[in-house]
């Protein structure tokens, strides 16, 4: 009989070692539940260190963090920065699009060059899906690739950092109803969010959206589909925004803002549908008048400032899992 | 120079061609061939005073005539750096390959007929494969003027084509059509719509959802076929459609030959083994284009061959250097290295579906020839030219990129373990490539 004997490319999951420990950060996608758990539990004792007097864990002295962003983000890549800096880590800040490719560097050359510099972490942001995963595949074996953000693909650091933020005000993730509203189909924050609410046991994920910012076989991932907001916000425990580009407002996926906010914008009146208790989250920035009131992004039960704040916490522990040192 | 090929089995892919819905004739049997000027002189017995200059021993081993790609690129003129001709003409004769056919989007673009000759002429010095070249539709296939056809035709053209670049103008289209059916051409034609396709990189569907790729619609392809087919019905043009990927373009062709229009198409090896799921974590070796698409999809290109909708089976091969594939998925380019896998891949798949052997090889030689209206290639019969493959019908192989001949060392199958190797293929009566074996 005919078997692959010696497949070129890892078929097997990259970001684990062959023991299952975490080697780079890919996605959440196919990230074991003790994994995640254990990523969430090492922030929890990371959120109080920049209230303490004592700012800086020596966790990562002596590595450099490789900042790689090779599509522009001040924001993500500023919680990098603090996280890496309060590891005790060394940091490069890498803007690469502005100078290696137009250049005519390959991607893969750039890595090489910047492997020999004894980078020990590459956080990477890049506009391609799946980006990191070559990166990872072709870095010195000792290096560590963290995503920040690829494509459409994933963008595992948000991801987790949002189930710390549901983890913190839900306790527990068995019997939360989580509704995604707007943009999935272009969203990366939207699949590691699904990936991770359903890796977590989230019974029922909902995505809200017209039909042309859905993705074809998103109910493939454990997702129900809803196109009316009111229907799809009622009684949901997490109600998690998406932004809308600029570029997508209007066009062949949407009309307007105006009427995609009409349709999909939150207001008070739709976050009342919610049960009582409902948090609030979006990743930021935020269109106000668009996807969401200013009133909602500024009440009670928003939680975006303290996603801001966990995301550090996120960070460092992402970080400190997969590139300090073992125990 | 005379040749005895002895004791082997021939595999004879022989009697009607599939047009429709009627699977390829077959048949083989043991007999010694006697090869003579370049020709097939007699199979059984020996011509009477033939004196063989070399007698090869084929016990064990399958006769069948010399495969016939319908699409290899060969990249010249223009992209040496990707491939030589000659570099990629033995590449085709390690795999058995004795005819192909060169889609015209070299650099320049294969528009004037002195491009044609000077390939024609830089192939023909080789004396590896027979190269047929398809002259572009339009005018460095911009799709807006069409290109001197006659002209290409004189030169060597076998049929017109826009490879890969769709003609967005409908009218020009249908001029193109009216043009060349004025002289009986054959037009090749790519069915993809150009907007549905814009931007996409793999099929859409939960695979893409999830990688979150930007997707290429099965919609793309049927929507571009039932242009292409409209305008067979009115300008009655011989058409042939290559690559076909979806089970809704297949279900089209399948109707419209049951209509009698004048078509025929054809699907690649890495569509007829591959799916979507195998993208696994973005390796950029499944890029592909047309994109790989469903389990569903996969099924309906091999039910679409057994029932004679589907005349024949391509590479497609497309080498590519290194840099164009070590890239993030949306960026690499697509295509795969195939004429050394075709005759391996082919009857890997003619072994999951229980098909007999010479019916399978019909795929790659009687049916591609008859695309290609040439009566010359794809036969064994007396009085055929002798272009052969002798293989080995119980030999594995395992596939490594660095051990290919052609300078494209892209390919999805890498680490397969594959069925049958060439041993020898004849050119003309000549050996043009032997492998030694037992």
């Amino acid at each position: 009989m005919m078997t692959r004997t010696a497949p070129g490319f890892i078929k097997s999951n990259p970001q684990l070692t062959r023991k299952g420990e975490l080697k780079h950060l890919l996605t959440i996608e196919g990230l074991p539940r003790t994994i995640v758990n254990h990523l969430l539990d090492t922030a929890e004792q990371f959120v109080g260190v920049a209230d303490g007097e004592i700012k800086k864990l020596p966790l990562l002295q002596g590595k450099s963090v490789f900042n790689l962003f090779f599509e522009n983000s001040t924001r993500t890549r500023t919680t990098f920065e603090i996280a890496a800096k309060r590891l005790s880590a060394d940091v490069l800040n890498l803007n690469i699009n502005a100078s290696s490719t137009s250049k005519g560097e390959s991607l893969l050359d750039t890595i090489r060059n910047l492997s020999a510099m004894q980078a020990d972490l590459f956080v990477v942001r890049h506009a391609q899906s799946g980006a990191p995963y070559l990166i990872a595949q072709h870095c010195a074996p000792h290096v560590h690739v963290i995503n920040a953000g690829d494509g459409r693909h994933a963008h595992p650091t948000q991801g987790l950092l949002d189930m710390y933020t549901i983890r913190h005000y839900k306790k527990d993730f068995r019997g939360l109803t989580v509704a995604i509203v707007g943009d999935i189909l272009h969203s990366r924050v939207a699949r590691s969010d699904i990936h991770a609410l359903t890796t977590l046991g989230v019974p029922e994920i909902r995505a809200i959206g017209p039909r042309t910012l859905l993705p074809e076989g998103l109910e493939q991932l454990g997702v129900k589909v809803f196109h009316e907001m009111d229907a799809g916000l009622r009684g949901v425990d997490v109600i998690i925004m998406l932004r809308l580009q600029n570029e997508r407002m209007s066009g062949a996926c949407l009309p307007s803002a105006q009427e995609y906010f009409k349709s999909y914008g939150l207001t008070p009146e739709r976050l009342a549908l919610a049960a009582p208790d409902a948090i609030v989250m979006h990743p930021r920035p935020i269109n106000r008048g668009v996807e969401i009131e200013s009133s909602v992004a500024d009440g009670v039960q928003s939680v975006i400032l303290d996603q801001v704040t966990f995301g550090i916490a996120v960070r460092m522990a992402v970080m400190s899992v997969v590139a300090g040192a073992r125990a | 120079m005379k040749l005895h090929i002895k004791g082997g089995r021939l595999l004879l892919p022989a009697g009607p061609v599939a047009t429709n819905a009627a699977p390829p004739a077959h048949a083989e049997c043991h007999a010694d061939v006697f090869i003579a000027d370049g020709l097939i002189a007699a199979i059984g017995s020996a011509p009477a005073g033939f004196q063989a200059d070399r007698v090869l021993d084929a016990s064990g081993l399958c006769v069948a005539p010399g495969l016939v790609d319908l699409s290899a690129r060969l990249r010249e003129p223009g992209n040496e750096y990707k491939a030589t001709l000659a570099s990629e003409l033995a590449a085709a004769l390690a795999g058995g390959v004795t005819s192909l056919v060169c889609p015209p989007d070299t650099n320049p673009v294969l528009d004037e007929p002195g491009l044609v000759d000077m390939l024609k002429f830089r192939t023909q010095q080789l004396r590896q494969a027979h190269v047929y070249p398809l002259g572009a539709l339009t005018v460095g296939l911009e799709g807006t003027t069409i290109s001197a056809m006659r002209q290409l035709t004189e030169a060597g053209c076998i049929g017109f084509s826009q490879a890969e670049v769709p003609i967005i103008d409908t009218q020009v289209l249908w001029r193109a059509l009216q043009y060349a059916s004025t002289y009986g051409y054959t037009v090749w034609l790519r069915a993809q719509d150009p907007y549905l396709s814009r931007g996409g990189v793999a099929a859409s569907g939960a695979v893409a959802s999830r990688l979150g790729l930007p997707g290429i619609p099965a919609a793309a392809e049927t929507i571009a076929l039932h242009t292409i087919l409209e305008l067979v019905r009115i300008t009655g043009a011989r058409v042939h459609l290559p690559h076909l990927s979806s089970a809704g373009g297949i279900e089209l062709v399948r109707t419209a030959k049951r209509d009698g229009l004048p078509i025929s198409c054809d699907v690649t090896i890495n569509h007829l083994h591959l799916i979507d799921a195998d993208i696994a974590y973005f390796d950029a070796q499944y890029r592909l284009d047309p994109p790989l698409r469903t389990q569903r999809d996969r099924d309906a290109i091999r039910a679409g061959l057994l029932d004679g909708t589907i005349d024949a089976i391509c590479s497609d091969h497309t080498p590519l250097d290194d840099d164009q594939k070590m890239l993030p998925f949306g960026e690499a380019a697509p295509g795969a290295s195939g004429l050394e896998l075709l005759l391996s891949l082919t009857v890997k798949w003619a072994q999951e579906a229980r098909v007999p052997l010479a019916q399978a090889l019909a795929y790659v030689t009687r049916a591609p020839a008859a695309v290609l209206g040439l009566r010359s290639a794809g036969r064994l019969e007396s009085g055929a030219p002798a272009d052969l493959c002798l293989f080995d019908p119980h030999a594995y192989w395992t596939v490594e990129p660095d051990a290919l001949r052609s300078q494209g060392r892209n390919t999805p199958f890498n680490g397969y373990e594959l069925p049958v190797r060439v041993r020898a293929t004849l050119l003309g009566g000549h050996v043009a490539f032997e492998q030694t074996w037992q």
